[in-house]
């Protein structure tokens, strides 16, 4: 597919909508994860990291059940040692099962050698992959939403309470951001697997992507910050305007977007992801949480950047897959 | 609309410098068995995907059923068959779930799919295995399931590529048994690609072969037999000792077009039509007393062999 401009005879649309069949696909697809036994492990990891965690912070809840306005957050952000908080696993099983519903996508249908026979039937490939990737997205979704209901259930038995509007509403916004979190991590693991014809490649590819920004680019963008913006003689505008480099720097990684979202909805308390000089603090009230739509307007460039990173990965992989030569 | 169901125009596809398909210009009629044939990398997998749209020629014209697969791959699909070489299926899911994927795909209604499915299987003999999950078919069944995949979409035209590599001679028997039987009961055009000649000689009602990105032979096996080898019989008649007087006898067959000695007493007539009947009564009227008769059809590989022996000869 990949001819010189000059060589295609003249430019001529195709008939048909590109999206027969897409259903099709999302059912095949979505059955096929929900009933394979990679999911089931993930599955069962999950629920019982959700109710490990939330069992713990509930201990450490009971003592403090009148004095707090946001208890059911707490659920979510509460950790008990040794055990970290339940967000804190979210940061790395959400992209761990997104990877793993993913990475043989697309090279796993050549190496099954059914790929040929899939795209002679009348559907466009745009079906196939837009299909593909909405049967993952549907099945992370699924998962989220369903440990989501396990937890406020869990809460409302365990603490004796319901939970106010704004804390539905505000976990709610925080499993959009995750199922987009996830979203990423999706599309990735499907443009390595458009890229490379081993399945095992693919993996280890997403994995190695997934390692880097968990643990490395912390680091990077720490040295980078360093190196781009040096201080030389200790001013505070200096060293200021270091991190500030350093944080956007860390931004890119979205294991840094999603966890600034997830600080930002949990805990209303937070007023600032960046940095605060003592005169911007002046006349505000440490302490008081902020209204939802106030902390929603703080994390929506972070909540806008998962979902723009989930579109253009997916459109990349779009790119890729629509170029590839079919025939094995 | 005339009666052709594939015609292509100076199609040429192009990968970078390399030319996998060369100007290539073939016409198959309605209800023919067609085959496409030659080694590996000749370009035939490349023919069948522009045909069916699945990649973009890059010059040439395609016409399928009237419509050009370039332009409307979904109108093409929907009514060709097409059968990859190794045809594969998803292992974890029955034979009747795949099928009922491929039915879906093709928009085919739940209960009308249900009854296709039923008669299909029924077709290629899988009925009884049709809860079975394919991981567990061999080699010749899953060549059956691509036949009934491939049948699903009742389609007007099956196209297949390669499909009896990897068969047992049995298997391949029966499996081009079946394809006979498609295009007799059911009208059904075939086109197959295949590299192993004497299988699909007595399949197909025409072949073209393919070098090299063109086609460089088409017609039926006889008349490729006729042009190529000059006489489309070989009949070998061993006797007990040669004389020129046996040989006289043979060369005077009306019909035969050479006669040679290839070993001590035995003749090899090529003829043009079946003279075992003659050839022995004239051996036997010229005295001489008949040890063995046999006669060989043409094969295509001979066909082949001295084709591309002329053509290096040509060029050297």
């Amino acid at each position: 597919m990949s001819l010189p401009e000059s060589s295609i005879p003249k430019q001529r649309a195709r008939s048909g909508s590109p999206w027969t069949g897409l259903g099709a696909v999302i059912a095949k697809e979505m059955a096929d994860h929900l009933t394979s036994a990679r999911m089931r492990i993930l599955e069962i990891l999950i629920v019982l990291t959700a109710a490990g965690t939330v069992y713990a912070a509930m201990q450490n809840l009971r003592d403090s059940v009148s004095e707090d306005r946001f208890l059911f957050l707490k659920l979510f952000t509460a950790a008990r040692e040794p055990l970290p908080a339940f967000v804190g696993f979210l940061g790395f099983l959400v992209p761990l099962i997104a990877i793993a519903l993913a990475f043989d996508s697309i090279n796993g249908e050549f190496s099954r050698r059914t790929m040929s026979r899939i795209l002679a039937q009348p559907i466009y490939r745009d079906a196939l992959l837009l299909g593909k990737f909405l049967a993952g997205f549907f099945t992370q979704a699924l998962v989220y939403t369903a440990i989501w209901l396990l937890i406020i259930g869990l809460g409302i038995l365990g603490l004796g309470l319901p939970p106010s509007t704004e804390e539905v509403a505000r976990s709610l916004i925080f499993l959009i951001a995750t199922i987009f979190y996830g979203g990423i991590w999706l599309a990735l693991s499907m443009v390595f697997s458009t890229i490379f014809r081993q399945t095992a490649t693919a993996a280890l590819a997403s994995i190695a992507v997934w390692l880097f920004f968990m643990v490395f680019w912390e680091i990077i963008a720490g040295i980078l910050a360093q190196i781009l913006s040096p201080v030389y003689y200790g001013f505070q505008e200096e060293i200021l305007r270091q991190s500030i480099i350093g944080l956007t720097l860390s931004r890119f990684s979205p294991t840094t977007l999603y966890a600034e979202s997830m600080i930002a909805l949990l805990n209303p308390a937070v007023r600032s992801l960046g940095f605060v000089t003592p005169i911007q603090l002046q006349g505000a009230i440490l302490g008081t949480p902020l209204p939802l739509d106030q902390s929603l307007i703080l994390i929506w460039p972070q909540l806008t950047g998962l979902i723009a990173a989930t579109i253009l990965l997916f459109a990349l992989g779009y790119v890729l897959f629509q170029r590839q030569e079919i025939r094995a | 609309m005339n009666d052709l169901v594939i015609e292509t125009r100076d199609l040429t596809k192009k990968y970078g410098s390399f030319t996998a398909v060369d100007a290539l210009n073939l016409s198959i009629k309605q209800g023919e068995i067609f085959g496409l044939l030659g080694p590996n990398g000749a370009g035939k997998t490349t023919t069948i995907l522009m045909l069916l749209g699945l990649t973009e020629p890059t010059s040439g014209t395609v016409n399928v059923l009237g419509v050009d697969p370039s332009r409307d791959p979904l109108g093409v699909k929907a009514r060709v068959g097409y059968m990859p070489d190794q045809v594969g299926f998803y292992d974890e899911l029955t034979a009747w779930e795949n099928l009922m994927y491929i039915a879906k795909l093709n928009g085919i209604p739940r209960q009308e799919a249900y009854k296709r499915i039923d008669a299909v299987l029924q077709r290629v003999g899988l009925h009884k295995l049709s809860e079975k999950r394919v991981g567990t078919f061999s080699r010749g069944m899953r060549q059956r399931l691509g036949v009934a995949d491939v049948l699903i979409k009742q389609p007007k035209v099956i196209i297949m590529d390669e499909p009896t590599q990897g068969l047992d001679p049995e298997g391949a028997h029966e499996f081009l048994d079946m394809i006979r039987s498609l295009r007799k009961e059911e009208g059904i055009t075939l086109l197959l690609s295949s590299h192993l000649l004497h299988q699909v000689q007595e399949t197909c009602d025409r072949v073209g072969l393919f070098h090299r990105g063109k086609m460089v032979l088409e017609g039926s096996v006889d008349e490729l037999a006729r042009r190529i080898l000059g006489g489309a019989y070989r009949i070998q008649i061993e006797v007990d000792q040669s004389t020129p007087k046996i040989e006289a006898a043979l060369q005077s067959l009306p019909g035969a077009v050479k006669v040679s000695l290839p070993r001590a007493n035995v003749y090899e007539i090529e003829a043009q039509n079946d003279l075992r009947t003659e050839a022995l009564s004239a051996a036997i009227s010229a005295g001489g007393r008949i040890i063995r008769l046999s006669m060989e059809m043409q094969s295509l590989d001979a066909i082949y062999t001295q084709y591309f022996k002329e053509v290096e000869h040509v060029s050297a």
